[in-house]
């Protein structure tokens, strides 16, 4: 028989036949094992992500076992490999149509600081175009590292609050970006 | 026995009809209350219709030679003619009683196409380079 671990309940007041806990806790809980990924792959830490996601690994098991492969439906962006600068703004554009709560992971030395490439034609670090939330270092790192990398990400949605995305400082933040909001939204 | 209907008889129809309207109306009203101030977050670029992050060039209506279309168009209708071709040919064997028939049958349907792509040809349809005949000049 399989054995398997449930997911821990958020802290609460919990008595027989009921269960009370903040409402940001149980949406994080839910994300945090819902994320659906959207790879980002140039190069070799794609190579990577194949194994990672592959059965040996297995992604699904953190509950990402469906890549979305548009932004309009993804949680978190995952660049994985060397990022030209001519491919900055398909990284930027994609990152933009991302719908809310959206976070991103640079995966490896590439995506995180340009890696080996200190050349004129590779951007040098993807945080210089959109924010990263989690670093994953390696050149390429190996699937534990990513998954590692995945788990910090589910820790960040779990605790995050249902109001930062329409915080002052968020609009701010994506303005440093290049990134302007429409009025009224 | 005839059946007679009053008007109290279809009172029921009315009164669904009704609690179909208003529960329409009340889960707008609901939901537009409780859903809050709050909402997405709205960017010009994530309002693009295309999301494969190449910047969107130019508008997809543009004119473009009719000749694509007719091409198209002609060689779904021969194509599909063809596909009928294949049970009957599969089954000509067994046409045991009056095979001549069932030949001739198809030589028919053939021929008929065949007018039609005799038309198509004096029409010019499949002229690319030529420009299309001027009607005022009459074809």
């Amino acid at each position: 028989m399989t054995t398997y671990t449930k997911v821990a309940p958020p802290e609460g007041f919990s008595s027989p036949g009921l269960f009370a806990t903040a409402f940001d806790k149980v949406i994080g809980l839910a994300r945090s094992n819902s994320i659906w990924p959207l790879p980002f792959a140039t190069s070799c830490c794609g190579i990577e992500f194949m194994a990672t996601v592959a059965s040996h690994y297995d992604l699904g098991r953190f509950g990402a076992e469906r890549l979305s492969y548009s932004p309009r439906q993804a949680d978190l962006l995952m660049v994985m490999g060397t990022i030209a600068k001519k491919m900055a703004p398909i990284v930027e554009q994609v990152y933009e149509q991302m719908a809310e709560p959206r976070w991103v992971i640079a995966v490896g030395a590439c995506a995180a600081s340009g890696g080996i490439f200190d050349t004129y034609s590779v951007l040098q670090g993807i945080d210089r175009i959109v924010p990263v939330d989690v670093y994953v270092p390696g050149c390429p790192p190996r699937p534990e590292q990513i998954l590692d990398g995945f788990m910090k990400i589910q820790e960040l949605v779990k605790n995050e609050s249902l109001r930062k995305r329409y915080s002052p400082e968020y609009k701010a933040m994506l303005e440093r970006f290049g990134m302007t909001t429409i009025k009224g939204s | 026995m005839e059946k007679v209907f009053v008007q109290q008889d279809f009172f029921p129809v009315v009164l669904q009809l009704g609690v179909a309207l208003a529960f329409v109306v009340a889960v707008m009203i609901v939901t537009h209350t409780i859903g809050g101030k709050r909402r997405r977050i709205r960017t010009i670029r994530k309002e693009d219709n295309f999301e494969c992050g190449i910047e969107i060039q130019g508008n997809a209506r543009f004119p473009f030679s009719v000749k694509y279309f007719l091409i198209a168009i002609l060689f779904v209708l021969f194509d599909v003619e063809v596909i009928f071709f294949y049970p009957w040919a599969i089954n000509f064997k067994s046409f045991t009683a009056d095979r001549f028939t069932m030949f001739a049958e198809m030589m028919l349907f053939i021929g008929i196409f065949l007018v039609g792509f005799y038309y198509i040809l004096k029409k010019g349809a499949l002229d690319w380079n030529t420009p299309p005949k001027s009607p005022e000049k009459g074809n």
